[in-house]
C-alpha cells in the first residue's frame, strides 16, 4: 500500500524503530550506512537538531545506541582488519564486530584483549562502552588495550586521539557512549594464543558466601573467572567458571594438528512469537535447577572451545525475544569490597517481587581506568536480567540505586535504561569533568542520544 | 524520556485546569517526572492545579497561556514547548459541554462548542503530531468521549464535537503508526467534573481519579483506544446497533 499523499507524519523509507537489546523504548531515527570518514564528516557537517550517534550492533541493553529524530549511522562497512602479529596488535574499522574480529585472529593464534559475554558487538560500541569481561581482575577494561582510536568529532574534524598523548579527550571518548564523537578506527593490542581452547576450572558453590569468599581466595589464579548464581533460590548458589586459555601441548593429540580451529555458530534464531510473561518465577526455578544441576560439584582442566566459554548465549540468534514484547532490562551495579552484602540485598529483594531470571552473574572488577565515565571499579560487579514488566519493579530499583549510591557504587550505561539522572551525576562524580572534555570536542552538541536526552548528560 | 518501566520525565497538558487531566498527572508514575506544562487559560482555576501539583512534589510545573480557539497561535505554542525539551506524553484535554437545548437555541454557543472540541483539538492535535514526529517518541492522549460513539438527541451537539474529535484522532493514531510516536484514545462515559455538576448521573459513573487509572495502564500497555470504564466498550457496542426508531426513544 502507498501513501496517497506525502505525508509529514508518516515513517520515511530510511527511518528505522530502533530500540536497545531490552526492546523496551524503540524511538525513531534516521539510519544511514556511511563506508569512509568522508562520509562520516560529512554526516556530522550537515547534522540538524536533532543530532547524529553511532549505533553498532544493538546490545546495549537500554537507550543508549538509539536516539530518537536523529541520523544513526551504520559503520558496518567500515570493518577492516588490518593485523599485525609482529607487535601483537590489531587495527580494525570500528564497525568491525568481535564475532568477525575473532573468525580472523584467533585461527592466527591472537585474542581479543577483552571480550563481553557476546561477540555480537562492534569494536566502536566496545570502545564506547568501554566493555569488560571475565578478566576484568587481571586486565582491565577493552578501552585499557586501545592504543589509539580515529574519531570524527563535533566540528567534523578527523582526530587521532592516543592514550599516551591527548589523554582527556581519550578518556572521555573510551566509555563516553559515543557522544564525544564518531569513531572510525581503532588499534588495540591482542593476546597471543597457541590454541583456541581454554582450560576450566568448575566448581558448584553452595551459597553466595561460598561463591564470593572463593572468588577473592583464588580469582588472582585465573586470568578469567565469573560466577552464575541461580537468582530463583535464596541461598544464592551458583556455578563458578574459572580458565585461561590452554597452551597447544595440553590438548589431545587428534587436536594438536590444528590447535587454533575457530568455529562459533549460533543454531537457532529465536522467533518473534514468545508471549510475554514466560521468564517468571515458575519457569525460572525450573530452568536455574537444571543449569544448576548439570554443573559438575568440581572439575579442572575441562577444554572448551572459546565460544562456549565466553559466549554462550550467542548460540542462538534473538534471544532476547524470549522475554515477550514488553522486553527486560538488565540491572548491573559495581560497588567496592566493602559493600558485598549488596549482592545478597539485590537478589532478595528482586527474588521477593518475582523478578528472576536465567542470567544473572557476579564478577570481581579489578583496578579502575582514567576513563571519567568507564563504569568498572575495584570491588564487584552484578548483573541481573529482569523482565520489565514485573510489577513494583520501578520502586525496587530505586531502592536499590539509593544503597548502591550510597556504598559509592554505580549503575553501568550500557545496560542502563531507567536509572534517575540524579542518580548519573551523584554516582559518577567526574561527569562534569566529562561534560568539560565532551562539550570542547562537540561544542554545538551534534552527538546524542535518548541515554544522553534521558540522563541529562 | 520514556524510561524502559514507563516513567515519563516530561508531560504537556492541552486543557490545563481540565479535572481529568489533573488526576492523570498526579496518577502518572513521578519518580522521573521533571517538567510539567499546564497549558490553558490563565485563571484562578490553572493557578490552582499547578500548586496543586506541586505541593503533592512534582517538580518543574508551569502555566502556560494556550487557546484552544485561537488556532493562529497554536504553532507557535507547540514548537516553543518542544523546542525546550522533548515531551513523552500530552494530554489533549479541553473541551466544553454546553447545555443541548441552550445550544439549539443559540447556534452561536454551538459553534462555541465545536470550535473548542473539535476545531481547536485538530489544529493543536496536529502541531504535537509533526513535533513527536520530528523527535521520533511520545505519546499523544486525546481525551473522547462515548458521546461520540452514536449521537444522541439529548446531547448531539457535544457528540457530534467528540465524534469528530475521535475520529480524527483515530486517523491521526494510524497516520503516526510507526513512527514512535503514538495516540492513545479516551473514551469516558459519565465522569463527576465541574463539567458534569448538576446533570443527573448515568450508571457506570466514574471519578476523575478512575479515569486517570485506566489512562495510565493503557500507556503502559501501549494501548490505542480505552474505554472508561472499560465495559462500556460493550455497552456501546450494543447501543450502537439499536435500529434509530428504537434508539431515539430510549431515556438516554
Amino acid at each position: 500500500m502507498t501513501t496517497p499523499v506525502e505525508s509529514p507524519l508518516a515513517r520515511g523509507a530510511s527511518e528505522q524503530l530502533l530500540a536497545g537489546w531490552g526492546r523496551t523504548s524503540p524511538t525513531l531515527a534516521r539510519v544511514e550506512q556511511v563506508s569512509s570518514v568522508d562520509e562520516v564528516r560529512q554526516v556530522v557537517a550537515g547534522a540538524g537538531p536533532r543530532g547524529v550517534l553511532a549505533r553498532g550492533l544493538g546490545r546495549t541493553y537500554g537507550d543508549g545506541a538509539q536516539s530518537g529524530g536523529a541520523v544513526v549511522l551504520d559503520l558496518s562497512p567500515m570493518s577492516d582488519v588490518t593485523l599485525d602479529p609482529a607487535t601483537s596488535t590489531v587495527t580494525a574499522g570500528a564497525g568491525a564486530s568481535l564475532d568477525a574480529l575473532l573468525r580472523i585472529i584467533v585461527p592466527t593464534g591472537f585474542f581479543v584483549p577483552v571480550t563481553p559475554g557476546t561477540r555480537m558487538v562492534t569494536v566502536g560500541g566496545a570502545i564506547a562502552a568501554d566493555v569488560h569481561g571475565k578478566n576484568h581482575h587481571v586486565e582491565g577494561t577493552f578501552g585499557s588495550h586501545v592504543q589509539s582510536l580515529t574519531l570524527v568529532d563535533g566540528r567534523g574534524d578527523v582526530r587521532i586521539l592516543e592514550q599516551s598523548g591527548q589523554g582527556e579527550e581519550f578518556w572521555a571518548t573510551v566509555g563516553g557512549m559515543g557522544l564525544t564523537g564518531v569513531m572510525t578506527e581503532a588499534t588495540f593490542d591482542l593476546i597471543p594464543i597457541t590454541s583456541s581452547m581454554i582450560s576450566v576450572d568448575t566448581d558448584r558453590t553452595k551459597d553466595l558466601d561460598d561463591v564470593m569468599a572463593r572468588m577473592i581466595e583464588g580469582d588472582d589464579r585465573y586470568r578469567y573467572s565469573v560466577g552464575w548464581i541461580d537468582s530463583a533460590h535464596p541461598s544464592g548458589r551458583g556455578v563458578l567458571t574459572r580458565g585461561d586459555h590452554a597452551p597447544a601441548a595440553w590438548l589431545p593429540a587428534k587436536r594438536r594438528a590444528d590447535p587454533l580451529a575457530y568455529g562459533a555458530k549460533a543454531i537457532a534464531t529465536v522467533p518473534p512469537v514468545f508471549p510475554n510473561g514466560l521468564v517468571n518465577p515458575l519457569t525460572m526455578r525450573a530452568f536455574n535447577e537444571v543449569w544448576f544441576r548439570k554443573a559438575p560439584m568440581s572439575r579442572r582442566g575441562e577444554l572448551l572451545p572459546i565460544a562456549a566459554f565466553f559466549h554462550p548465549l550467542d548460540i542462538a540468534h534473538e534471544w532476547n525475544r524470549g522475554y515477550g514484547p514488553a522486553g527486560f532490562l538488565q540491572y548491573q551495579f559495581s560497588v567496592p569490597d566493602a559493600a558485598g552484602h549488596l549482592v545478597g540485598t539485590t537478589l532478595d529483594r528482586l527474588r521477593a517481587i518475582g523478578a528472576m531470571s536465567p542470567v544473572t552473574v557476579l564478577k570481581r572488577f579489578g583496578a579502575a581506568n582514567p576513563g571519567p565515565l568507564s563504569f568498572p571499579q575495584p570491588g564487584w560487579t552484578l548483573a541481573i536480567d529482569v523482565p520489565a514488566g514485573v510489577p513494583g519493579l520501578a520502586q525496587v530499583l530505586d531502592g536499590l540505586d539509593e544503597l548502591v549510591l550510597a556504598e559509592g557504587g554505580r549503575l553501568y550505561l550500557a545496560k542502563d535504561s531507567r536509572m534517575s539522572p540524579a542518580m548519573m551525576a551523584a554516582s559518577y562524580p567526574r561527569l562534569g569533568e566529562w561534560q568539560r572534555v565532551r562539550d570542547r570536542m562537540d561544542p554545538n552538541g551534534v552527538f546524542t542520544s535518548d541515554l544522553a536526552r534521558r540522563l541529562s548528560l | 524520556m520514556m524510561d524502559a518501566l514507563g516513567e515519563p520525565q516530561s508531560v504537556l497538558v492541552l486543557g490545563g485546569s481540565s479535572e481529568i487531566a489533573l488526576a492523570t498527572v498526579k496518577a502518572l508514575p513521578r519518580a522521573r517526572l521533571r517538567r510539567v506544562i499546564l497549558a490553558g487559560r490563565l485563571s484562578p482555576a490553572l493557578d490552582a492545579a499547578v500548586a496543586d501539583l506541586i505541593a503533592i512534589g512534582i517538580s518543574g510545573v508551569v502555566a502556560e497561556s494556550f487557546d484552544a480557539t485561537d488556532t493562529s497561535a497554536h504553532a507557535e505554542f507547540v514548537d516553543r514547548i518542544f523546542a525546550a525539551g522533548d515531551v513523552d506524553v500530552v494530554l489533549l484535554a479541553f473541551g466544553v459541554l454546553g447545555d443541548q437545548a441552550e445550544a439549539e437555541n443559540d447556534p452561536a454557543l454551538a459553534v462555541t462548542m465545536a470550535t473548542t472540541n473539535y476545531t481547536g483539538a485538530v489544529s493543536v492535535g496536529l502541531h504535537v503530531a509533526r513535533r513527536l514526529r520530528v523527535q521520533g517518541h511520545g505519546t499523544l492522549v486525546v481525551m473522547s468521549s462515548v458521546a461520540g460513539d452514536r449521537a444522541r438527541r439529548t446531547n448531539f451537539v457535544y457528540g457530534s464535537t467528540k465524534a469528530g474529535l475521535d475520529a480524527f484522532a483515530q486517523g491521526l493514531g494510524d497516520a503516526l503508526h510507526g513512527s514512535g510516536a503514538r495516540v492513545l484514545i479516551v473514551r469516558p462515559g459519565f465522569v463527576r467534573t465541574r463539567m458534569t455538576a448538576g446533570l443527573d448521573e448515568a450508571p457506570m459513573t466514574l471519578d476523575p481519579e478512575d479515569v486517570a487509572a485506566i489512562i495510565v495502564t493503557a500507556l503502559r500497555k501501549g494501548k490505542e483506544t480505552v474505554y472508561a470504564p472499560g465495559p462500556l466498550r460493550f455497552v456501546m457496542m450494543g447501543l450502537k446497533s439499536v435500529p434509530r426508531p428504537v434508539f431515539r426513544k430510549l431515556p438516554i
